[in-house]
């Protein structure tokens, strides 16, 4: 028993932290409060019914979309006490291996957990609606990608409290992530964490191939797709060829560490420099995986409130396949100082530098876009125009660190901190924003506040540059990333710094209350085109979009569908030709599965095979079971279709 | 609205950008200030292209302003507001933003290949003599430099004569780590079980900071060194005194040394390369087989240099 207790409180709970302390209590009395209201509403059984065991893909895509920002908020806080830590020198606020672990896991967190789900979340919303499909082309796998997405990251954010959080930062370098450096659970959590959630990823990319590919409605030919949804497909694409590589590198780190194999360690002729490269073979296409559904988001934006199609339409497309292919040419920029000679480095210092060509290209056709439209400045379009010229100052310093002679000083440097920063957030988190506040009223059935939405976008926006423009100049003055003290010579610059985070903090604290001032206030959406200005056949549908999505479809001959149903006064609901509709049956088995991965994953993750085997087991019951459901869904009747299309479009549609 | 904006955007991001060009000259742009040839080549290289960047910058700003200040829908303006819903492309001008950044691309290209293969040989302004060898070694979270020629080793600190190559024989115990000098040259990793190469040179005398820049656990902080730049007799004379007053380094010793954890300035009458090179193959192994368990303990530095030198 003391046995037991000695290892339950000296080494399970992670003890000792003040702040971990808090985090606890907080986690405890959220949870609570989670669970009272639930019981109070007699709403489990509704979340149960409507959302866990959903294969809808407007509502896996709002669950993905909610955890996302559940996750910005963790990632935002880790963010905030590095700045706080970092602010001046001698703050005694975080510990070293404390501050590691804290920007481990932001970095992972933001990532992994925030950017990729919040796209992949409007991704799912947005891409049947804007081919005319009723769901993506296999729904329950749909579901079954959300859980594993959900249950990885669980295990990856448990860490904190139970055993303790990797500390080898998001790119979890070998030999000092390796069992000889780094004994304990806390790697694991890295590797199971993103095991888990990868195979939901790699599912959701080949869902999206497949539902692009083979669900378009009739007349929707590639070449008219809507922009959004081709960077889907390209996204999608460059999931089904990178994730594999990080399915098995984490594999082979997870022999190592807990099979005891020899891949990436100091011992035994390992080779750690392996990890490097497999870790970036995926971890660069990764980076353009959060980037071209944004671009995609700006895209439909810019068009939508510039009041035009989308300029150079083609150069677009191509522009976005040139940069997936070359997306695979450029990972060793990321360890030109591993000394691989001078051809290596020339050869990747070019291709590099050859994504600033078709993203140029990009750039310069959004404002084509804007030549001759007519602008205005509602809130998605603000963080679509605010995207290109910080977008811009990212990618240009993204051009400087490609020459990998000067390279050598940006390297480990607050200069690169302050490169991906710009891109990761004037990019993927500015069309986040945008794409959510877009369709927001679409998932919802009312817009957010707009007025709350500007005082979000200025301070957060402002905020941003306040923090990290100051950066390039830290690494000039050779600031290493991932020290957890400054020197008294950064504290100017750094300070500044914090102080724009906390102009990020609070922006986004005026944007968390206005979905609760909106929920309460806002008017009700009654008409389908929110906007009044939408292009694409997601604003074809009625508010709120029932779950079949479309009654009825019309031929298409052009780009833009929806503008050219609006101009032949055509809509999604036409009576003559209303049948029945087949609908796939929610399941419940998905999350079934995915809790038995969950466990297998987490008895792996403190090497308790006793747990970890009978988890598998589970998995393969669960398996079993799906093989012999032969639900083969429902069908809606076409008085319902009338009676949801009526009520939806209001008493004219009769 | 609009107004609101564009009046908004004035008065908030000027001071705001401000601020920050003023705070920037408060800090040492050390990267930007370069003490040898090395670190000059690279500075020009990074002057270079951040010339051409603010050209492509300020192209894309004014392009930028001028679409949202012109093309700002105005009701009043509407019908005489040049507004084309279907124009949608130029292929002329969509060749011209192709080629240029494409020759963009290729001037960057050109003087960056060739510092890339510069940087692989010792300064051209010192080719006259031998560059001296300095092997850099690195265990969690300490320097060791050892002269092979003069058969002295360091700790967390070196002494280089000015106007004269240094190679460093870079090579790690454990993690992977990086040697920077900012104000001497860029940096390039150190990792067990192989030797990289890295040639840098002081002009000035001074003292320079140099780190580890790669991130490797609980003590990166702290994972510094000091580097003495001298004039040739005043070098050649703290070597000399090194050699003659420094204690030998035993293997016990060095081996205590490797426990993971910082550790003073010191300095020896001979090198550990006498019984271990971890640069090679053979060496790799040495950390394991000496300190098997112990490699995994977490240091939890607090509050900085001042503190944790006490």
């Amino acid at each position: 028993m003391e046995a037991f207790l000695d290892f339950f409180f000296g080494e399970f709970l992670v003890t000792g932290q003040p702040l971990i302390y808090g985090a606890m209590v907080s986690i405890a009395l959220g949870s609570i409060t989670v669970i009272a209201v639930l019981t109070y509403f007699k709403a489990w059984g509704w979340l149960w019914r409507e959302y866990i065991t959903s294969v809808d893909h407007k509502k896996i895509g709002i669950m993905y979309i909610i955890a996302a920002i559940v996750m910005f908020v963790r990632g935002g806080i880790d963010a905030m006490m590095m700045r706080i830590q970092t602010s001046l020198p001698g703050m005694t606020f975080l510990d070293s291996q404390h501050y590691n672990e804290i920007f481990t896991t932001h970095g992972t967190i933001m990532i992994i957990f925030m950017a990729m789900p919040f796209l992949i979340g409007l991704m799912n919303f947005a891409v049947p609606l804007q081919i005319g499909a009723r769901d993506v082309a296999f729904p329950f796998f749909n579901n079954l990608s959300f859980w594993s997405f959900a249950f990885g990251l669980a295990l990856f954010n448990i860490s904190f409290i139970i055993g303790g959080s990797p500390d080898a930062g998001w790119t979890n370098y070998a030999p000092m992530a390796g069992a000889e450096l780094n004994p304990g659970p806390a790697i694991n959590y890295y590797l199971l964490g993103l095991q888990l959630s990868g195979i939901g990823t790699l599912g959701t990319g080949i869902n999206f191939i497949v539902t692009i590919l083979k669900m378009r409605a009739p007349g929707i030919t590639m070449m008219r797709l809507p922009i959004f949804t081709w960077s889907t497909l390209i996204t999608a694409l460059i999931i089904v060829f990178a994730f594999p590589i990080l399915t098995v590198a984490l594999a082979l780190m997870t022999l190592d560490r807990i099979f005891g194999a020899k891949l990436f360690t100091l011992a035994g002729e390992g080779m750690p420099m392996m990890w490097a490269n497999l870790f970036w073979l995926w971890g660069h296409p990764e980076v353009y995986i959060v980037i071209l559904p944004a671009f995609g988001i700006f895209s439909e934006v810019i068009s939508t409130f510039a009041r035009k199609q989308l300029f150079g339409y083609k150069a677009m497309v191509y522009a976005m396949v040139i940069i997936a292919l070359l997306s695979f040419l450029v990972w060793v920029h990321h360890f030109f100082t591993m000394g691989a000679g001078g051809g290596v480095n020339s050869f990747f210092s070019i291709t590099t530098m050859l994504i600033a060509v078709p993203t140029g290209v990009k750039i310069f056709n959004w404002l084509g876009t804007m030549y001759r439209g007519r602008i205005t400045f509602e809130t998605p379009m603000l963080w679509a125009l605010a995207f290109i010229p910080n977008f811009v100052i990212g990618g240009v310093t993204g051009v400087m660190l490609a020459m990998a002679a000067a390279d050598y000083q940006y390297h480990n440097t607050y200069f690169l901190v302050a490169h991906f920063h710009y891109v990761l957030i004037a990019g993927t988190v500015f069309g986040c924003f945008s794409g959510l506040i877009f369709w927001y009223p679409k998932m919802f059935g009312h817009k957010l506040n707009e007025k709350l939405g500007k005082i979000f976008f200025w301070l957060f926006m402002i905020g941003f540059n306040v923090c990290f423009l100051p950066m390039y100049f830290l690494g000039f003055a050779g600031m290493p990333r991932r020290t957890y003290t400054i020197e008294p010579e950064w504290m100017p610059l750094s300070l500044t710094a914090t102080a724009g985070a906390f102009m990020m903090a609070a922006g986004f604290a005026v944007f968390v209350y206005s979905i609760y001032y909106s929920f309460r206030y806002a008017e009700r959406e009654t008409q389908g085109d929110s906007w009044g200005v939408g292009r694409t056949l997601d604003w074809a549908t009625a508010t709120p979009i029932p779950f079949y999505n479309f009654a009825t479809l019309p031929e298409f001959d052009s780009k833009d569908a929806y503008v050219g149903m609006k101009d032949k006064g055509e809509t999604t609901y036409d009576k003559s030709k209303v049948e029945e509709i087949h609908m796939p049956s929610n399941s419940g088995l998905p999350f079934f599965m995915m809790l038995a991965l969950f466990i297998a994953s987490f008895g792996l993750v403190w090497e308790w095979f006793w747990m970890a085997i009978p988890g598998l087991i589970m998995f393969f019951i669960v398996m079993g079971i799906r093989s012999f459901d032969y639900n083969e869904g429902f069908h809606v009747s076409t008085k319902e279709i009338h009676e949801i299309e009526q009520a939806a479009r209001g008493e004219d549609s009769k | 609205m609009g107004k609101f904006i564009s009046r908004a955007k004035r008065t908030l991001m000027l001071p705001a950008f401000a601020l920050v060009i003023f705070l920037s000259g408060c800090a040492d742009l050390v990267v930007l200030d370069p003490q040898g040839p090395v670190a000059e080549s690279q500075a020009e290289l990074i002057t270079f292209s951040i010339i051409m960047m603010l050209g492509i910058v300020a192209v894309v700003f004014v392009l930028f302003t001028y679409m949202l200040v012109k093309f700002r829908y105005r009701p009043e303006k509407e019908g005489n507001d040049n507004y084309d819903p279907t124009h949608h492309g130029n292929n002329k001008l969509e060749v011209i933003w192709t080629v240029i950044p494409l020759i963009i691309v290729t001037v960057l290209s050109i003087p960056t290949v060739t510092t890339i293969f510069e940087l692989e040989n010792p300064p051209e302004v010192s080719a006259d003599t031998e560059p001296l060898v300095v092997h850099a070694t690195t265990a969690n979270y300490k320097w060791f430099f050892s002269y092979p020629e003069e058969n002295i080793e360091t700790v967390n600190y070196l002494h280089i004569p000015t106007d004269r190559a240094i190679e460093f024989k870079l090579s790690s115990a454990d993690s992977m780590t990086a040697l920077w000098i900012p104000a001497l040259g860029g940096q390039k990793y150190n990792m067990a079980g192989m030797e990289n190469t890295l040639y840098l040179q002081a002009d000035n005398e001074g003292e320079y900071a140099g780190r580890n820049a790669n991130y490797n656990g609980s003590g990166f902080a702290g994972h510094t060194f000091e580097v003495i730049a001298q004039n040739e007799d005043d070098y050649n004379a703290w070597v000399t005194e090194v050699q003659e007053s420094a204690p030998e380094l035993t293997e016990e010793a060095y081996v205590e040394m490797l426990t993971p954890g910082l550790a003073a300035n010191s300095e020896y009458s001979s090198t550990h390369l006498d019984y271990v090179d971890h640069g090679t193959n053979e060496g790799r192994e040495y950390i394991v087989d000496q300190h098997g368990g112990e490699l995994g303990e977490k240091l939890h530095l607090q509050g900085g240099r001042e503190i944790w030198d006490e």
